[in-house]
């Protein structure tokens, strides 16, 4: 015992780092790394409100591009209801209308140039907002909601180790995975492209629709490049995001009234 | 009582610098610059080492708070503080003289304070950068980003502790 009080004695800063270090890299590993920043969630609230008065000051250098880019969105929306309600009226497009609720939402924090980056919006459950809703910009996706407080949430963007999603070649209806591999934040990549495929430069992909997370028809990128392997297995695509990352201010986030529904189904289908 | 004071207001100052500032300036998507370590850097030579492990602690558990990364900044952090006191005896290369009482520039020299940042900076993104990314796959990524973000943090380190003690002697 007396052996033991002065092994501690002798050795008690290595222990306390050994121990600080252990803590420390449990609050990184152990919890879950999709669900990470949620079990975080105190930081929306307390670094929520100095993001929001750096915001406050930094928004006015950027009204002028807002307020375009706010402009050319509206243009966008009328064309797009004057289109649909002259020539198409059937079921289901109204059908999709009652299901995807959008939330406009602010961004208040965002990087790129991470690994892993995060957005932290300025609304939260008080809003309606809740844990894995879609964000998306006016111009496509933009990422997952992992977290929310009352007033603020926060989401992974596509720029993140665990940010996968379902994608849709827009000409042939073709699924396909979409994710960041680090480095520039314009481009993603898709990887296991079956080589019957037919991939050219410019095609349109759109989410699928098969998460709930994001209504289906939602622009995600076009391609870029496109690389053939050379033992002619599967090919890669690299893709450019439609959402500019850099320049993320305002954001919609989707609200899917029948995700519980769906959720609840799926759980069925698992018990059985 | 006004050391206390002086070593609060830097930590408050370098931790908004970091957040509002730095976090936000991107140079290449390589650059990540970071000057919260130097925090830890200047603080005195007397201390306990249980205590600067428990303040580097705080300060990368502060820094993670703001940039929802729970546990990265600690744990690089943590690991500033345990080596620093082998490294301040690395860089003296001798025991240290009895009225040495900071490890500051006016007190120690430019090149002993440019070994000495220079080498827990690396200490420091070293951990940061391997456990951002943890995987084998990404390593060059990770070695690019230490590589390029140590000169870019020592340079900004440099300035700030230059022009806070040209600026003292007026």
């Amino acid at each position: 015992m007396i052996n033991l009080i002065r092994f501690i004695q002798k050795h008690h800063v290595l222990l306390l780092f050994l121990l600080l270090e252990f803590v420390a890299l449990s609050m990184l590993f152990c919890s879950n790394a999709y669900h990470r920043s949620a079990g975080f969630n105190i930081n929306s609230n307390v670094s929520g409100v100095f993001y929001r008065i750096q915001k406050s000051v930094t928004d006015y250098f950027y009204l002028q591009q807002t307020n375009e880019m706010l402009a050319l969105e509206n243009a966008r929306l009328r064309k797009q209801l004057t289109y649909q309600s002259g020539i198409i009226s059937t079921d289901t497009l109204q059908h999709i209308d009652t299901i995807f609720h959008f939330i406009p939402a602010r961004v208040i924090s965002n990087n790129v140039h991470f690994r892993n980056n995060y957005i932290i919006l300025n609304k939260g459950y008080s809003a309606g907002i809740q844990k894995d809703m879609g964000i998306i910009s006016p111009k496509g996706v933009a990422g997952i909601i992992t977290g929310v407080s009352k007033n603020y949430a926060i989401g992974m963007s596509l720029l993140h180790k665990f940010a996968t999603i379902s994608v849709r070649f827009k000409n042939n209806g073709h699924l396909a995975n979409l994710s960041w591999q680090g480095g520039d934040f314009r481009f993603g990549q898709i990887d296991h492209i079956p080589t019957h495929l037919v991939v050219n430069k410019g095609d349109t992909l759109i989410t699928s629709g098969n998460s709930h997370l994001f209504p289906e028809g939602i622009l995600v990128g076009t391609v870029e490049s496109y690389l053939t392997s050379a033992d002619g297995a599967l090919n890669k695509a690299v893709i450019r995001f439609a959402t500019d990352f850099n320049a993320l201010r305002q954001v919609y986030i989707v609200d899917n009234k029948h995700k519980s529904e769906l959720d609840l189904l799926l759980m069925i289908r698992i018990d059985e | 009582m006004s050391d206390f004071f002086r070593h609060s207001l830097r930590f408050i100052v370098l931790i908004f610098i970091q957040i509002m500032v730095l976090n936000h300036i991107r140079v290449g998507s390589y650059v990540n610059p970071f000057i919260y370590p130097l925090f830890l850097m200047l603080l005195p030579f007397r201390m306990t080492q249980w205590l600067l492990l428990f303040i580097g602690f705080g300060t990368g558990f502060t820094v993670d708070l703001f940039m929802s990364t729970p546990g990265l900044h600690t744990s690089a952090s943590v690991l500033l503080a345990f080596v620093r006191p082998y490294i301040v005896r690395l860089a003296s290369g001798a025991p240290l003289p009895e009225s040495a009482s900071e490890p500051t520039v006016t007190e120690m020299g430019n090149r002993w304070f440019f070994s000495y940042s220079i080498i827990l900076i690396f200490v420091h993104h070293l951990a940061l950068f391997l456990l951002e990314s943890f995987d084998p796959a990404h390593l060059n990524d990770s070695i690019y980003r230490i590589l390029l973000s140590v000169p870019a943090s020592e340079t900004l380190i440099l300035l700030l502790v230059f022009f806070f003690q040209a600026s003292r002697k007026r």
